[in-house]
């Protein structure tokens, strides 16, 4: 098998790997700049897509190092963020603009699915 | 006023250090300085043109807007970095004595000045419109957030100041090492901006993370310390990076660096060559 096939089926598999979650949504509110509720519990080994919906007039920054996610909540406005599959485990989030909130996703379940 | 200066002056850094740095490697090139500015000037009418369209970018590509222009642009700055450095491995040398021995013949070729007002118009961009939109905010709320609008305003200072101090300190370093220092540093900011569009790809669920958390070092160096946040400007530090963020990171170096290779073999090659 030559490289550019190697190549192109890598691609390929990359093209089928589709957009969507495994799971519903879940749904992170962030009312008066603190995230609510501000624990969620996702199952481990597959992804989730998150929702995060600003009800403030000011704008707020999903972030998260644990996760390497970071994303602009305008004001009244919302926000789609996959993350996963994850290891069980406590992984913090916060909001970047207003540090002092913060939120923690946490993982539970057999890795291994 | 602490928490708006400490935003602001987080957010500025990021931009301060990739400025300093490219102005720090393109030391020498005539032209420079207006060609930065304009990317100055640039990003921050494109900040204010993000800021104001947050909710447009929100809404397109089916929600997931943000986190793909951010990838795209990131992607864009480290296409520039990879040529800049390219260019330079050829062209590195004759700089070095130019800059000693200024008045000496024009240097030929495509110089990557294109690289590198897009680069700073990027770097200013991308962190300039969280800025904005921040301080806008706060702006709107009415005269109680007076002391935080000033706060953002010595943030931002502070930032630049780091920026300036970086780009002082860069040019202490001895003539004959400069250019290789400053090449290393373009090379690993680049692999680093590439795996952040890693992770910004992933985020809106199209591509993989190829395992998270490859390995958990925010005990010994936290991402949200200062030290932290300016390695992963400065090489890409993360502390819980996923396999695709290696991926991108560890191809990345290694394409420039062939590439970079290549290039200057050949240069060499046709200086010998030539009578």
């Amino acid at each position: 098998m030559s490289r550019t096939a190697l190549a192109l089926s890598a691609l390929l598999s990359l093209a089928a790997y589709s957009a969507s979650a495994d799971n519903a949504p879940v749904e992170i509110d962030i009312k008066a700049q603190a995230f609510v509720p501000a624990e969620i519990q996702v199952p481990a080994g597959v992804k989730v897509e998150l929702h995060v919906v600003n009800t403030d007039d000011l704008p707020a920054e999903f972030e998260s190092y644990d996760l390497s996610r970071e994303i602009v909540v305008p004001g009244h406005g919302q926000v789609k963020v996959f993350i996963g599959p994850l290891d069980p485990g406590r992984y913090r989030f916060f909001n970047d603009f207003h540090q002092e909130s913060e939120g923690y996703v946490v993982v539970t379940g057999d890795a291994k699915k | 006023m602490l928490a708006t200066l400490i935003v602001v002056f987080r957010e500025v850094i990021e931009a301060a250090l990739i400025v300093a740095i490219v102005l720090g490697a393109s030391r020498g090139i005539p032209g420079r300085g207006r060609w930065v500015s304009l990317g100055l000037g640039l990003g921050l009418a494109g900040a204010g043109l993000v800021a104001l369209f947050a909710d447009v970018i929100n809404g397109s590509f089916s929600g997931n807007g943000q986190a793909i222009m951010n990838a795209c642009i990131l992607l864009a700055a480290v296409g520039m970095l990879a040529w800049h450095n390219i260019w330079m491995s050829s062209h590195g040398k004759e700089l070095a004595a130019e800059v000693k021995q200024v008045g000496q013949a024009v240097l030929s070729g495509s110089k990557p000045l294109t690289a590198l007002m897009i680069i700073t118009l990027v770097a200013v961009m991308r962190e300039g419109s969280e800025v904005v939109l921040f301080l806008w905010a706060i702006a709107a709320g009415g005269a109680e957030h007076f002391s935080m609008v000033i706060g953002g305003f010595i943030g931002l200072a502070a930032g630049v100041a780091l920026g300036v101090l970086l780009y002082r300190g860069l040019l202490t370093i001895p003539l004959k090492h400069f250019f290789s220092v400053t090449g290393w540093l373009v090379l690993l900011i680049a692999a680093g901006l590439a795996a952040q569009a890693a992770a910004f790809f992933n985020q809106a669920g199209l591509l993989p993370a190829l395992g998270n958390s490859l390995w958990d070092s925010s005990h010994i160096l936290s991402q949200g310390s200062l030290p932290g946040q300016m390695l992963h400007v400065l090489v890409g530090y993360t502390a819980r990076p996923s396999g695709i963020q290696l991926l991108f990171y560890g191809v990345t170096l290694t394409t420039i660096l062939s590439l970079m290779h290549w290039v200057g073999k050949r240069h060499a090659r046709a200086l010998t060559r030539a009578p």
